[in-house]
């Protein structure tokens, strides 16, 4: 599959544009616990339908990425988020 | 073993304000009888849920933050279970960096009251 690039159309276009360096946030601002309890922190994590954001995508480390969907599921367990979201920025 | 535990929970917004107090000293007596020391407490009133929870889209948010031996978990959760008022519960064992986080989210709310005051 030599098609460069370039060619594949994406239907909306990647955000990431250069290849800048990733960092795990929490790791950088030594942030130890994530509160399930509020839900404006969370949102930062869950894209507009309300999934988690991937870790190629938020470039946090493996470990707090557990933490970081164990409180969204907590969260969504006692209402502060939906399950389904639309649109919610 | 004592743990720290934290146990939110929603309650039916149809009650009245003595009701909800009284369905809260309920649980927290049930911890006191049990010998579970109560640590902080916090009344949300209340919020819009997320998503509608049997059909009411409004509740009474109730955070309970203690210090308790294991075994008495389970029979806590039984007796949220079975009081009909509670729409949904959840309880948590803290680590330690959940502890530490929660003295100073109370520290940091002390200080703005004083700041206010």
């Amino acid at each position: 599959m030599a098609q460069s690039n370039s060619d594949i159309k994406y239907l909306t276009p990647i955000a990431v544009d250069t290849k800048r360096k990733k960092y795990c946030r929490f790791k950088k601002s030594k942030i130890k616990y994530i509160d399930y309890k509020d839900p404006n922190f969370l949102m930062k994590f869950v894209n507009e339908q309300g999934k988690l954001l991937p870790r190629r995508i938020t470039g946090t480390s493996s470990k707090y990425q557990k933490k970081v969907a164990q409180a969204v599921k907590r969260a969504r367990h006692i209402a502060l988020m939906p399950y389904v979201g639309d649109l919610l920025k | 073993m004592v743990n720290q535990y934290e146990a939110v929970f929603i309650m039916t917004p149809v009650l009245s304000e003595d009701q909800i107090k009284e369905t809260v000293k309920k649980f927290k007596d049930y911890l006191t009888k049990k010998g579970a020391e109560i640590v902080f407490e916090d009344n949300w009133a209340m919020r819009k849920l997320a998503y509608p929870i049997q059909k009411k889209s409004t509740g009474f948010y109730y955070l309970i933050e203690f210090k308790a031996e294991g075994n008495i978990i389970r029979d806590f959760e039984v007796a949220f279970k079975r009081d009909e008022k509670i729409l949904r519960f959840l309880t948590v064992k803290l680590d330690k960096h959940a502890v530490i986080y929660n003295e100073k989210k109370r520290k940091k709310a002390k200080e703005e009251k004083k700041v206010e005051a």
